[in-house]
């Protein structure tokens, strides 16, 4: 892994679609409780399991998990849920904004919708990771995270529950690295002690 | 693969200025996030080559500004979309407006109307619908003209008949319209109770006063400083008692209403009580 490129990012965007709980709470509970760095999460998913989802995911970490809302300015020290049945954009002021235009890829959240908007306002200090699915979305978002010197993570197929969506990001080769779940933990826990 | 062009934020604010200089139409509060996507969408929809080209087009053919407010504006819609929230204006909201001799529902921003026929089914569900009016308005012409003909694809009906069910329907949902070939259309006796008009939340002021405004999936559109501006006029035009419903992810929690107004237990739903 590139050392120099490490610790520029200044937020986090996670997808996830079939499978990537169970990645998601294992990572998680591996992370630095100091963690600074804003993680949002973008997950496919029916819409009423929204405060579930941070529930659950609060019993494995003591930073804050919250969903975020429509016009939420991103804050240091908090793991976001993106609301289900809602695209997620990103302004330049740093705040959130919710879209319920048409699905893309049969998804709202659509990951790809996320990760564009996000490198389109954070370019270079951006990255973006995409775990378990067996959809296509997130491939071309994470193209674009790419073209705007962003870094592209993928969990590794093998330790994916459902290989297809990281699997398709690496063929289209729009990912810097390939990382299973304690791995990624790691390298968010040193993004984070490079930052402070 | 990717052939998208990306606009940049001076040449959105570019658009923006023409639009407001050109035509009057002022884009400026909507988010700039959405607006950027949307553009972007719309140069690969019409094969615009460049930003320039898009612009050019925009400053040359006035016919042209019809299909681009069309296409930037999200107009997405359903019926009973949050079947809970329908049970809400069943359960807690109509009871408590029902003894009015006249009601007024006010629907800004009804796309192509999905939400103002369900709350016509509603209406008259709780044999209200005789006694009811439902003005219902959007800032693009073309979704106002689709609303007022309540004719929809019957590849929806499945769906729609499933949140129907799920929001408290009471009767079978098929009553309320007739299919022809590939679309139903639905009853005359639920689109008489509503008038059709278009209305901009920018620039256009109260015309009535409600018992009830309807605006869901409207304001996340918008920032900060039209939203509040918008709850002004909201404010303005809802009766004392009467309540405002927002989208289930929108609140009235930060805006300078906000003291007036009480919370319908957790739904989306305010009363004004000052
Ligand atoms: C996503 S749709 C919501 C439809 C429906 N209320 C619902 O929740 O299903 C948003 C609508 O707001 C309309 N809109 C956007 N800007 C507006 C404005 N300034 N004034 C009135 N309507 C506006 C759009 O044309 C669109 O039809």
């Amino acid at each position: 892994m590139a050392q120099g490129e490490i610790g520029i990012s200044k937020l986090v965007l996670i997808g996830g679609s079939a499978g990537s709980l169970e990645a998601l709470l294992d990572i998680v509970s591996n992370l630095d409780s100091a963690m600074q760095i804003p993680i949002i999460l973008v997950l496919h998913r029916k819409s009423s399991s929204d405060s579930l989802l941070s529930d659950l995911l609060s019993t494995k970490t003591k930073i804050a998990v919250k969903e975020i809302e429509d016009k939420e300015k991103v804050q240091a020290a908090h793991i976001y849920v993106a609301p289900g049945d809602y695209h997620i954009l990103f302004e330049a002021d740093g705040t959130v904004a919710l879209d319920d235009s048409e699905k893309v890829n049969y998804s709202r959240p659509s990951i790809d919708v996320a990760f564009e908007s996000a490198a389109e306002i954070y370019g270079a200090s951006l990255c973006c990771m995409l775990l378990s699915g067996a959809n296509s979305d997130g491939t071309n978002g994470l193209r674009y995270v790419k073209e705007r010197k962003g870094v592209a993570i993928a969990q590794a197929p093998q330790a994916a529950e459902v290989a297809f969506m990281p699997q398709n990001a690496i063929d289209n080769r729009v990912v810097d690295y390939v990382l299973d779940n304690k791995e990624i933990a790691n390298y968010l826990n040193r993004l984070n002690a490079e930052k402070a | 693969m990717r052939t998208e062009i990306h606009i940049t934020e001076e040449q959105l604010q570019l658009l923006l200025n023409s639009l407001w200089d050109l035509y009057g139409y002022d884009l400026n509060n909507y988010s700039k996030a959405s607006l950027t996507r949307r553009v972007t969408r719309l140069m690969a929809l019409d094969r615009f080559p460049s930003f320039a080209e898009l612009l050019y087009k925009v400053k040359s053919d006035k016919h042209y500004l019809k299909h681009l407010i069309e296409e930037i504006t999200v107009n997405v819609t359903e019926m009973f979309r949050d079947p809970p929230f329908y049970k809400a204006l069943r359960n807690l909201v109509l009871p408590e407006i029902a003894s009015k001799p006249f009601i007024r529902i006010w629907h800004a921003g009804c796309a192509t109307g999905e939400e103002v026929f369900s709350m016509a089914i509603l209406l008259h569900e709780c044999n209200l619908l005789n006694k009811s009016l439902l003005y219902a308005t959007d800032i693009n012409p073309d979704v106002v003209e689709k609303a007022k003909k309540g004719i929809f694809p019957i590849s929806q009906m499945k769906e729609y008949s499933e949140n129907y069910m799920a929001s408290g329907g009471t009767g079978d949902f098929s009553q309320y319209y007739t299919a022809k070939y590939d679309h139903v259309i639905f009853n005359k006796s639920l689109r008489e109770r509503m008038i059709y008009s278009t209305h901009n939340l920018v620039s256009d002021s109260s015309f009535n006063e409600f018992q009830l405004v309807i605006c869901r999936n409207v304001l996340i559109y918008f920032d900060k400083d039209l939203q509040s501006r918008v709850f002004e006029l909201f404010d303005n035009s809802i009766e004392q008692l009467g309540y405002l419903a927002l989208g289930a992810k929108e609140t009235l929690k930060f805006s300078g209403i906000y003291p007036k107004y009480k919370q319908v237990e957790k739904e989306k739903i305010w009363r004004k009580e000052k």
